[in-house]
């Protein structure tokens, strides 16, 4: 069957079974636009700018655990979507984007919006391919989905000049895929699943640290059970939040520069760190040298470029978490007794000990200014019994969420974690609205970061994605502010953001509910009335400016070294701060600072 | 320390692209890269000289394991190898250096392969250490122009012990 290249496209796309894709048209898609305006299978979600696109793709691939799609144009389309495909790379999200370019006659003659898409997308995608002539099509789409999604996934890019969208190929999908040089190892090596059993056996002070590989290869299950069997406290890391429920007893949450006191003391002092789809990232090691020190180390991971790239490895395991958890067990099942439980009831006490010691702490004054950890913890209780997806943007808002809204199963958090991008949250979270028309799906974002996607407003309401957006305002770049106050005595370059928008009649404006909390006595109120419309809702949440992120590891300082309180000198130079800013006094004290 | 890794890749557009955004992307040093198709035209095979401790070099293999039109990597360091790099070099020749000129490329089985009546091109191949003297032999005569290939390498049989075993062929 003869087909045009946008024909072949759309066929392909359906085969994979892609029902959602976030697209924005430009001259040299315009054939494949037309194609899709044309036909009822696969739903385009028209963005407001390219960026908001790759997001979403991002928000619907985490929460779906399939690949997401977006579609763009040459030149500044795909410049646009660059950060997202950087975003989808460090996380290791599964992502399939289409870019036009300029008709093959044309490439490298600087043409109108022509980039060099290939070499641009090259450091930030697991593979990229430009197809050169129509019946390459289909095979190319085959491989851009296997790339993207076996192994350790990640974004995959496929560069369709105008021509070959347009051009007439022969039609057919092929069943597999065969790459000589990509065969991602899934079996672990038996003998070294033999060796981490037996360290398990005998580890006084184990600790799981656990990464968001477990959450992309579903072995929660098998966590879970590895997890109770064997006795051992879980640490997760950023990206692994929810992959082991967060509310189960084991759970010490989130590790890291901003994890809790209990998870980093774990994993300082163990003498077993077994670390599953993880990869030793300095915001979870803090200073390398000194990390774990007392531990043999497993390290479980299906990248073998992630084992021992950071850190000494002693028992390297290369292969899928699920697969090897699941082995693993196996062996444990035969071999566990009481005898564990008994061997580690040192190591619980001191767990408890610390978890006693420095529980996570904020002080909420009803009368005063409401402290963003309250609100997350509000919305927390008013929502954990719709199990909804909830993502955050980048800074203090993101930590405080990771920190206390808990969460009880895989694919539920959507959050960038390596490339640490602002302006993820609000698109990631209508991606996963998308997926899931009728779920709940909340979005937690800072003054700061929210407006750099805040356009896609427009595409929430177009497309009806009622995602409702609490942003803890404070007026500032509150993590930059925060480290400001910690080593740059204060002096708030370029933090404060003086007028931020009036969210709420922003909201309006595009045709959202806006709705505002400004008492602690409110917030309950409004956060209900938040999740009981069906529409997108902004809600803008005034919050206490100054309050910090504690625990906090110094950027290189140690894991057992951590800041879990203002310094006293801070306290000091706080001491005669407003609790509020945005009056003409408190203005100036910041700007002179 | 001095690594010399023979990489197998498929031989199409970009892929020298990937493997050299690779090093530069990770800041891994590359000393030198040659590379040309294999017997079987769908492949080409590269040799890289680069340097690195033990943990990087790790990493390097591991890395352009990890590139998805890289078929093969070999560390050659890993065991017995023998390398070569070819020179040409044009040498200013007075009247009274071209004989010595001569001379010098005798002594190291240099071949002339162009000669005009002021200079000569001459061809030295062998390690790196006996370009080195070719050079500085040379120099004092004025070298007008160098090109060097980069390394290339490939690793020696397997040295079979000298009892043998019943014939059993080496899957090599």
């Amino acid at each position: 069957m003869k087909l045009t290249g946008s024909e072949i496209l759309i066929e392909c796309l359906k085969c994979e079974g892609v029902k959602t894709i976030f697209a924005l048209p430009g001259g040299v898609v315009l054939k494949i636009f037309d194609m899709l305006h044309q036909q009822k299978d696969i739903e385009v979600i028209l963005t407001r700018h390219e960026q908001g696109a790759g997001h979403m793709a991002e928000g619907y691939a985490k929460a779906t655990g399939k690949a997401g799609v977006c579609l763009v144009t040459s030149g500044p389309g795909m410049t646009n979507v660059i950060t997202a495909l950087a975003d989808a790379y460090m996380d290791s999200v599964p992502l399939v984007c289409f870019s036009g370019q300029v008709s093959t006659s044309l490439i490298g003659n600087d043409a109108f919006q022509e980039a060099d898409n290939i070499g641009l997308s090259r450091p930030c995608t697991k593979y990229n391919f430009l197809v050169k002539d129509v019946n390459d099509l289909a095979i190319t789409i085959k491989e851009a989905f296997y790339i993207a999604t076996t192994g350790r996934p990640g974004p995959v890019l496929v560069d369709i000049p105008k021509d070959v969208s347009m051009d007439k190929g022969e039609f057919t999908y092929p069943n597999s895929v065969a790459i000589r040089g990509y065969n991602p190892t899934y079996e672990g090596n038996k003998w070294q699943i033999k060796q981490a059993a037996e360290a398990i056996m005998k580890a006084k002070k184990p600790i799981l640290y656990v990464g968001g590989g477990v959450v992309f290869s579903e072995a929660s299950k098998e966590l879970l059970e590895l997890a109770e069997m064997a006795q051992i406290p879980v640490d997760m890391t950023l990206m692994g939040l929810g992959a082991f429920p967060g509310e189960h007893p084991q759970s010490m949450g989130m590790m890291g520069m901003h994890g809790t006191y209990c998870a980093n003391m774990a994993v300082h002092y163990s003498d077993l760190v077994i670390a599953v789809g993880a990869r030793f990232d300095d915001r979870v090691t803090g200073k390398v040298a000194e990390f774990c020190p007392y531990a043999k180390v497993i390290h479980i991971d299906i990248d073998p470029t992630s084992i021992r790239k950071n850190i000494h490895v002693d028992i390297p395991i290369v292969g899928d978490c699920k697969t090897v958890l699941r082995e693993l067990n196996q062996i444990l099942r035969a071999t566990v007794n009481g005898d564990q439980k008994e061997l580690r009831k040192p190591w619980w006490d001191q767990i408890r000990e610390w978890q006693q010691a420095h529980p996570l702490a904020y002080e909420q004054d009803p009368e005063g200014a409401i402290k963003p950890q309250y609100v997350v913890k509000r919305l927390y209780e008013l929502t954990k019994d719709r199990d909804p997806i909830i993502s955050t943007d980048v800074g203090q808002h993101q930590m405080w969420t990771a920190q206390y809204f808990k969460l009880a199963k895989p694919n539920r958090w959507l959050t960038s974690g390596g490339l640490g991008t602002m302006g993820f949250g609000f698109p990631a979270a209508m991606g996963a609205q998308a997926a899931f028309r009728n779920r709940l799906v909340l979005c937690v974002a800072g003054d700061g970061s929210v407006q750099m996607n805040m356009q896609e407003m427009a595409t929430a309401v177009v497309s009806k994605l009622p995602v409702k957006v609490i942003i803890l305002n404070n007026r500032f770049h509150g993590m930059v502010r925060q480290w400001q106050d910690l080593f740059y005595e204060g002096r708030y370059a370029s933090s404060y953001l003086d007028t931020t928008p009036d969210f709420v009649k922003l909201a309006e404006a595009y045709g959202a509910v806006g709705l505002r909390a400004n008492k602690v006595g409110d917030l309950d109120a409004v956060l209900k009335e938040a999740i009981a419309t069906d529409k997108p809702v902004v809600v803008d949440v005034p919050t206490y400016p100054y309050e910090n992120c504690y625990p906090m590891i110094p950027a290189g300082g140690c894991n057992h070294e951590m800041i879990l309180e203002d310094p006293p000198e801070l306290k000091r130079r706080m001491a005669g701060a407003p609790s509020t800013t945005g009056s003409s006094e408190d203005k100036d004290r910041i700007l002179t600072a | 320390m001095e690594h010399i890794i023979s990489v197998t890749v498929e031989n199409k557009f970009g892929v020298l692209s990937r493997v050299a955004g690779l090093f530069s992307g990770r800041g891994f040093n590359i000393e030198s890269l040659s590379v040309a198709p294999t017997l079987d035209p769908s492949m080409s095979q590269m040799t890289i000289v680069t340097s690195g401790d033990d943990r990087i070099v790790e990493q390097i293999v591991k890395q352009l394991n990890k590139l998805i039109d890289v078929i093969k990597v070999v560390d050659l360091n890993e065991s017995e190898f023998v390398s070569r790099e070819t020179a040409l070099i044009k040498v200013h020749t007075k009247s009274e250096d071209r004989a010595e000129a001569l001379r010098i490329a005798d002594i190291f089985r240099a071949n002339v392969i162009d000669s005009t009546s002021s200079t000569y091109t001459i061809e030295v191949t062998g390690d790196p250490k006996k370009i080195e003297a070719v050079i500085n032999l040379l120099q004092p005569l004025g070298i007008k122009e160098l090109i060097r290939t980069g390394r290339v390498a490939i690793a020696r049989e397997a040295i079979r012990p000298a009892i043998s075993q019943p014939k059993k062929v080496a899957r090599e």
